[in-house]
């Protein structure tokens, strides 16, 4: 079969090595399976044998018992907090004074809030605010600081000295007095809130990816795409970021742990989204007060959430970041 | 009876697919004062043989049952942990292949040396360490009392692998077993390393396993070689009984590749086909049975087991008779009279110079700069290929990357066609790339791991803007039906393949755009002797049927002098010697030349045998601060004070043979120095 597939080779003089190379490819091809007559150009199936790099890394991340268990408690809070209005209703438009503070009971079984909203309606769109907010944020983060590693690791010289020094002066702010005094002036709605954690916590992605180019960029195949004439957005766009990608989505699961972090503690302090919306920080900090009174069901469900949904990105990175690892060794 | 006698050695690794089969039933033995030689290619098991015998296996790995080992009619096998301890290091020692990282580089040598002396001897500390001095005064470190607290970093490649070979010998061990222990060195260097070793072993009475891949070291080195091949050894004799009447086909076919100093390099190269098998799924019967011409059906189906004569056991049903006769094998297409077509030089390199600065402070003043490349001019004529030979730090490679653009030279100028590189920026640098293109080293490094080969393929013309995506595929298939590989790769990830067909996918890359001149920089040194003749074959082909011409860079002798119509051989940033290869391998006008033929080893145990302790002597001296006058006076037998005054110019010894030398080997034509090295046929 391999008879009819190989091109004819030019030269007659070379026949003993041909006559190798078709061994060769019929060894490789066994776990692909038997090989198409049609071009394999725009066969599907071989397009789906050769992505094993990636399968690789996913039956190792499946492998990892806490990511898998990060990844279904991450499925059941997306699922509970978008598709959970669905069937569970509660009113979560106006406050229900003759209900406040309710200890969890028929009609309302983890309780209501000291505005009488029902506790697990509350978890469900606050939780919606918070991840979002958190993913949306560690989205741009990496998007920026990807980017801005990227170029100062390619580049090098001055232009690297200038880019990593701005880094390090924005590290050196207190991140948290920032945004607040950024989110008071002018933040306290969703996409407020998004760009400015967004915009505040590229710096540890772009010294991460920067030191990735800074090794990748040295590697043949970098200096192969030059010597063809390839320019610098070629090679970071083409080259250097596609194979930076492990680190990269490793990155934005933590990233997304820390932005929901930082979100809580901004709503903690008051600061998040303002009411009738809200956040997971802001009804922590909401029911903080009521603590002492005895309202357990008014902290302990969203502390809760919150403590697991982290927990859960956390599990998911660490799986990753192994398994990414295990492909870069196999390779 | 035997020192060391291994029978039905089997190491099985397990993997997340099942098992591979490293090492496969293998049984020899090793007699008090011999050495032994264990070859084969990569991934054949040779160095899993010698782990396992020191039960030092990875991760997965396991000795099967019924393997032995009895060292001194002890069995080895299934001693405690804690016996064997006492045994590693103090009755069986090592030495690894990378000097660099086997050596702990927190620690000083002075310490490293003593441990093995305080662990298996008792020693205190104080009498462990003159007991370090003491070897490392053996293995030839100079003022070794002295140097007790230096740290690794502190000592070159050289002098770090005596570091580990007086490590391994600080107990006296009754076996040494050398796992590729002069890889990582350069030719001069590793010929010391060797006749080290061999001096060591006869002065201290141990018995040495010699693990390579170069039949040339073993050569000259083992008293008796096993030829190991997928796991098994397949063919085990004395060593000139090997070299001169070999029994098994994969012996015989592996000898025949080598590419040799003396070879008339208008014939093509022996090669074996194929690839070796999957170990982990290894085929029933003899395992070269489908690499193998002489295969039937027989040796499909049944496993020949070793067998013969004791002095010299094979495993073949078919067996050869001695070596196979090269003087009738093809010629490669006819490449006649290549500087013919045109007299003008395509390229042309002219005192190219580049400095690289070292620990340079904030200001950007810099305290020391290495120089790498120091004036060197070449000029290379159409269809014409210019080797290049060298040790690592000559800055041959740094040259390369100047020719194709990849570094700017400080000094001098890259003309190619008439046109200086140069000067050119932006658009007109990026259309001028199209005619000099790079073949790179590390086929695993030069291929991006996350694109498709056709991608890979196409990246050139995408960037260089030809051709639309249908004329770009059927050139690109084209290309690779050329290179020899099935269209059914285009859509394969470069991780599947092997080396030697990435490095067919790195050359069919190089031509995409059409070059005149592509760059190859140690085109085959990542890859196995058998894979190596087929690529060389095939850039023989290939500049034939392209018009190519190429700029070879190479440390070794034997693949230069086979592609290159002309050699310069460079020493320290300097070109010292230009010429045919004839005139380089037969009239060598440089010691520095005359040394470097001197220290390769060659696969003829009666030349290796004679040449011992010959060489050139001493270290790379250090680029940052090259000795004055003449760069090799440091190391020159001939070396006289004139040498560190006056640097010596170029002069002529023949036809297009150029040397820079002021007590030449050869005699000059004439004493008038020549600015530019010229193509061949113009000088005079």
């Amino acid at each position: 079969m391999s008879e009819t597939n190989t091109p004819a080779v030019s030269t007659e003089t070379e026949t003993e090595t041909a006559r190798g190379v078709e061994d060769v490819s019929v060894t490789i091809e066994s776990p692909a399976g038997p090989e198409p007559a049609v071009p394999a150009v725009s066969d599907a199936g071989e397009l789906q044998s050769t992505t094993s790099a990636w399968k690789l890394t996913l039956r190792e991340f499946l492998k990892n018992k806490m990511a898998v268990a990060g990844v279904a408690i991450l499925v059941f809070f997306v699922l509970f907090c978008w598709l959970g209005p669905v069937f569970y209703h509660s009113n979560q438009n106006t406050t229900d004074l003759l209900n406040t503070d309710g200890a969890p009971g028929a009609g309302h079984p983890l309780g209501t809030d000291s505005n009488g909203f029902d506790i697990i309606g509350r978890i469900m769109i606050g939780g919606q605010t918070s991840l979002w907010i958190g993913f949306a944020a560690a989205v741009i983060a990496t998007v920026i600081g990807t980017l801005w590693g990227a170029v100062a690791g390619l580049l090098g010289g001055l232009i690297d000295a200038t880019l990593m020094r701005i880094v390090d002066i924005l590290l050196s702010l207190p991140f948290l007095l920032v945004v607040l005094i950024i989110s008071q002036r002018y933040g306290a709605n969703t996409w407020g809130l998004i760009i400015i954690l967004g915009v505040f916590s590229w710096l540890v992605p772009a010294r991460l990816i920067r030191g990735e180019v800074l090794s990748l960029k040295v590697r043949d195949f970098v200096s192969a795409a030059r010597v063809m004439g390839g320019t610098n957005t070629r090679l970071i766009f083409r080259h250097l970021i596609p194979n930076a990608m492990g680190t990269v989505i490793v990155n934005i699961t933590f990233q997304i742990a820390d932005a929901i972090l930082a979100l809580a503690a901004l709503g903690y302090l008051n600061f998040g989204v303002r009411y009738p919306n809200t956040d997971w920080g802001s009804q922590l900090g909401d029911a903080q007060s009521n603590l002492s009174n005895g309202y357990w069901w008014e902290v302990f469900p969203v502390g809760v959430s919150l403590v697991l949904v982290v927990m859960a990105f956390n599990f998911i990175g660490d799986g990753l970041r192994d398994a990414v690892d295990v492909r870069l060794r196999k390779r | 009876m035997a020192l060391l006698e291994v029978n039905n050695l089997s190491t099985h690794i397990a993997i997340s697919s099942g098992s591979v089969q490293a090492v496969d039933g293998v049984s020899f033995h090793l007699e008090a004062g011999e050495t032994l030689g264990l070859v084969g290619e990569s991934g054949c098991g040779k160095s899993m043989t010698g782990l396992s015998l020191m039960r030092l296996l990875p991760p997965g790995g396991q000795l099967v049952g019924g393997s032995s080992v009895k060292l001194s009619g002890r069995e080895l096998v299934d001693l405690p942990e804690s016996e064997m301890r006492k045994i590693r290091g103090n009755e069986i020692a090592m030495v690894f292949q990378d000097p660099m990282s086997s050596l702990d580089p927190t620690k000083t040598i002075g310490y490293q040396v003593s441990e093995p002396v305080m662990l298996h001897r008792g020693a205190s500390k104080a009498e462990a360490l003159d007991r370090a001095a003491e070897v490392l005064g053996l293995v030839g470190l100079p003022k070794p009392k002295e140097r007790l607290g230096d740290y690794p970093h502190q000592l070159s490649g050289g002098l770090r692998q005596r570091v580990m070979i007086a490590m391994a010998l600080a107990c006296e061990p009754k076996v040494l077993i050398a796992d590729e222990p002069t890889t990582a060195l350069d030719v001069t260097i590793q010929a010391q390393i060797l006749t080290l070793l061999n001096d060591l072993k006869d002065r201290l009475g141990m018995a040495m396993i010699l693990v390579t891949h170069d039949m040339g070291v073993v050569a000259g080195h083992a008293d008796r070689i096993n030829v190991m091949y997928a796991g098994r050894i397949v063919e085990s004799t004395k060593t000139d009984e090997l070299f001169s009447d070999m029994r098994h086909p994969y012996t015989q076919g592996l000898l025949a590749s080598i590419p040799r100093l003396a070879q008339d390099n208008t014939q093509k190269l022996f090669t074996v086909p194929g690839l070796p098998p999957d170990l982990s799924n290894p085929p029933t019967g003899c395992r070269f049975a489908a690499r193998c011409s002489y295969a039937q059906d027989d040796c499909r189906t049944e496993d020949p087991g070793l067998k013969g004569p004791k002095e010299h056991t094979f495993a073949c049903f078919h067996p050869v008779d001695g070596p196979l006769d090269l003087t009738s094998s093809t010629t490669v297409a006819d490449r006649s009279a290549p500087a013919a077509k045109e007299k003008r030089p395509l390229l042309e390199v002219t005192d190219l110079v580049k400095e690289f600065p070292v620990g340079g402070n904030l200001f950007g003043r810099n305290k020391a700069v290495v120089h790498a490349v120091s004036g060197v001019s070449l000029s290379l004529g159409y269809g014409e290929t210019f080797g290049l030979v060298g040790e690592s730090g000559c800055g041959k490679t740094t040259l390369g990357r100047m020719i194709v653009g990849l570094e700017k030279p400080n000094a001098g100028q890259v003309t190619l066609d008439g046109a200086q590189v140069g000067s050119l920026r932006g658009k007109a640098l990026r259309r001028h790339r199209r005619d000099l293109q790079m073949m790179f080293q590390d086929p695993h490094a030069s291929l991006d791991p996350r694109m498709r080969v056709g991608s890979i393929l196409r990246e050139p013309l995408q960037i260089q803007g030809i051709g639309t995506a249908q004329e770009q595929l059927s050139l690109v298939t084209d290309l690779l039906g050329e290179v020899g590989l099935p269209k059914s790769a285009l859509e394969r990830f470069p991780h599947e393949f092997s080396g030697g067909q990435r490095q067919r996918i790195g050359l069919a890359r190089a031509l995409t755009l059409h070059p005149k001149v592509i760059v190859a920089d140690e085109p085959v040194s990542a890859l196995d002797v058998s894979i190596r003749a087929q690529v060389l074959n095939l850039m023989k082909r290939l500049q034939a049927s392209h018009d190519l011409s190429y700029v070879v860079i190479s440390h070794d002798l034997a693949v230069v002098k086979y592609l290159a119509d002309r050699i310069g051989v460079m020493y320290l940033g300097k070109m010292v010697e230009v010429g045919s290869g004839e005139d380089i391998y037969q009239r060598a006008a440089h010691p520095y030349t005359a040394g470097l033929l001197e220290a390769i080893p060659v696969p003829e145990p009666e030349l290796e045998r004679e040449k011992r302790g010959g060489g050139i002597k001493g270290e790379l001296p250090s680029p940052v601060a090259p000795p004055s006058g003449c760069r090799f006076r440091t190391r020159c037998p001939l070396a006289q004070e004139r040498c560190a005054e006056e640097e010596p110019a170029m002069r002529l010894f023949g036809d297009g043979h150029v040397a820079a030398c002021h007590f030449p080997l050869q005699t000059p034509v004439s004493d008038t120095p020549v600015t530019v090295a010229t193509p061949a046929g113009e000088a005079v």
